[in-house]
């Protein structure tokens, strides 16, 4: 899973360079850890919202990846036929809400969701994706408060990539303790290194018994980082090629290889194997969209999406 | 007191049309839930939910703290899971607190993911002036939400309209507006089950002469004036608008070929405001060609409304100058 996120998005950035993708995208690589091993330790039946960075989320939640590539294409194919984009994939079958490109904005609307869900007597958890640049939002805190009074079973998971486009954590953040914002609203709250599979999937498989059983919300802040820009125009002018360097040596893909390795004896052909099947994969799917690069809606039946309703101007 | 008692009452208040038209829906859908500051045993700011806390109680009315984007956002998270909420803005001017989870979310979701999520909620504004709130409890903010497609955007002005339009809007499946206006809320009316025909505007008053536009309590001011000009000979009809968007334009054309003058009013500062969508509509329809006299249109004035209440009451449109205005056009 964590290969196939990282082919996803090299093909993606290739294909932007290219000219062949139109807008923006913002790349997850360096923070696969957290894509598959949050879809790992989730349950099928519970809910995330991811947020502009979604691709790998997408994936990780085993949404389909010609679905997802078909909408960066902007086609009919696509998980929202082409009218979300890279910033909006939805996957209601896999239990994925949707990704907002508002930072923080689907913080309140995952409260909402979880509470929901308990008014139903259901007892999936909702997941709330955010990054560290989403914990200075307003609407992050009071969705803590909110989340902490209605007892909303919501699991805030931020991934901490160390920079909101060019802002600094370090810079930024105050205090540079996420867990201690949440715990300040009584909620229970960890860190954990988010370049480590194994321990990601703990972290979420604890946290969501925990909001299972004790029917309390909890935050994870999972410490990553972003190995490529912001987005595509990012020529990362705010940090130095050594930070890069050192945090290349800690790659989750890499750590991966070298515990699985190390501790359960694979060899580095079974990995590279896993990482071909991704490889073809991806290419699969890529020359299915250009096959089906023409297929776009048509703008009446964009216009009538845009009412439940119906269309009704005029 | 239980909602069901107002039923058979001659003269219903506006507020009692907007409790009882709530309560009716939480009755016949479990999914109907209320959201907002101090709605529980209060009964809100302004009394509207008042003996539905009694009736229904914690698991259906979610009080929440002061915080508005998050239980705006909540409610559309909520609605985007097969709930219908209705969220009470204490005043209308703290939804500029909640444009994000409204704009942004709400009225986009369905289109963004094709059709595969919808948000079926309410969001109640109490708003106008008249209270001596000042500027930041008084305003008309229906301009912030008619350029967002996706919203549907309803101000009623009588008790019946209050009723049978937010019965409609809780059973919606997009995501409503609900002006509301805060002097009208002791407005009485009689009340029946009437549905609401959505997307129709009402003629209030026919008349032949000159036809003036209008919603909210801006109606009541229209109809005083419209009884003025009659005493001076002059035959207004009064168009109530009911619902800004999407916008009865037939009837709001039929009515201008018919009368040949239009005088668009609201209380909302003009500049920017929606009466410039009505006057733009007529002077591109084929009444352009039947006008007398150019359109005019009447709002509040380029300023927040003002505490001291001589300069409230000054700022924006009255029966009086509707009157005059009127007048003005028939010369």
């Amino acid at each position: 899973m964590m290969s196939l996120s990282r082919h996803f998005e090299q093909k993606v950035n290739e294909l932007f360079m290219k000219g062949m993708v139109h807008g923006t995208t913002h790349l997850g690589i360096g923070q696969e850890a957290n894509h598959a091993a949050l879809g790992a330790a989730l349950d099928e039946r519970d809910w995330v919202l991811p947020t502009h960075r979604s691709h790998g989320h997408f994936l990780g939640k085993r949404g389909d990846p010609y679905k997802l590539m078909a909408e960066l294409f902007g086609i009919e194919d696509g998980a929202c036929m082409g009218l979300g984009g890279s910033m909006h994939l939805v996957d209601l079958k896999n239990h994925n809400m949707g990704s907002s490109a508002v930072v923080a904005g689907a913080v309140p609307l995952a409260v909402g969701m979880a509470m929901a869900l308990k008014k139903d007597g259901d007892d999936s958890i909702v997941c709330a994706m955010l990054g560290d640049g989403a914990t200075n939002q307003g609407m992050f805190l009071e969705s803590l408060n909110l989340a902490s009074i209605w007892e909303a079973p919501v699991l805030f998971f931020c991934e901490n990539n160390q920079y909101a486009m060019s802002s600094a954590y370090e810079t930024f953040v105050a205090g540079q303790d996420i867990p201690k914002r949440a715990m300040a609203f009584g909620i229970n709250a960890a860190k954990v290194d988010g370049n480590k599979i194994e321990d990601v999937y703990d972290a979420v498989s604890n946290a969501a018994r925990y909001i299972r059983t004790q029917k309390a919300p909890m935050l994870i802040e999972s410490i990553t980082y972003r190995q490529l820009g912001h987005s595509k125009s990012d020529t990362r002018v705010y940090r130095t090629r050594e930070e890069e360097a050192q945090w290349l040596r800690r790659c989750p893909i890499l750590q991966n290889r070298q515990l699985l390795e190390s501790r359960f004896g694979i060899s580095s052909s079974i990995m590279d194997d896993i990482e071909n099947e991704a490889k073809l994969q991806v290419q699969m799917v890529e020359e299915r969209c250009f096959a089906n690069k023409d297929k776009v809606l048509e703008l009446d039946k964009a216009l009538g999406f845009v009412y439940a309703s119906g269309e009704m101007e005029g | 007191m239980p909602a069901g008692k107002w039923k058979d009452n001659m003269g219903m208040t506006y507020a009692q049309a907007i409790r009882d038209a709530i309560a009716e829906e939480m009755e016949a859908d479990s999914k109907v839930v209320l959201i907002g500051e101090d709605i529980g045993i209060y009964g809100g700011a302004f009394g509207v939910t008042r003996g539905l806390w009694e009736k229904f109680g914690p698991s259906r009315i979610l009080e929440t703290p002061i915080s508005e984007t998050a239980f705006t956002g909540a409610a559309v998270g909520m609605a985007f899971m097969g709930y219908k909420p209705v969220v009470e803005m204490m005043f209308g001017d703290f939804a500029s607190l909640a444009i994000d989870p409204i704009v942004n979310h709400g009225a986009k979701y369905h289109f963004m993911t094709a059709g595969a999520v919808k948000c079926p909620l309410v969001l109640r504004l109490p708003c106008g002036s008249g209270t001596g709130a000042a500027a930041q409890h008084s305003q008309s903010l229906e301009s912030l939400f008619l350029n967002s497609p996706g919203l549907i955007v309803l101000a009623p002005s009588t008790p019946q309209d209050a009723k049978s339009m937010l019965k409609w809007a809780i059973q919606c499946e997009d995501p409503v507006i609900f002006i509301e206006n805060k002097l009208l809320y002791r407005a009485t009316g009689e009340v029946s089950d009437a549905p609401y025909n959505f997307g129709k505007a009402k003629i209030a008053k026919e008349g032949s002469d000159l036809t003036i536009y209008s919603y909210s309590r801006m109606v009541e001011e229209s109809l005083k004036s419209a009884i003025m000009l009659d005493s001076a000979g002059i035959s207004a009809e009064v168009v109530d608008l009911m619902s800004l968007r999407p916008l009865d334009e037939k009837t709001i054309i039929e009515s201008a070929m018919k009368t040949s003058r239009a005088l668009v009013v609201h209380e909302a500062p003009l500049f920017g405001g929606f009466g410039a969508q009505v006057s733009s509509l007529i002077a591109g329809s084929d009444a352009f060609y039947c006008l007398d006299a150019p359109i005019k249109r009447l709002g509040g004035l380029e300023m927040p409304i003002a505490y001291t209440p001589s300069l409230e009451a000054s700022q924006i449109p009255t029966a009086s100058s509707i009157y005059e205005a009127a007048l003005e056009m028939m010369e």
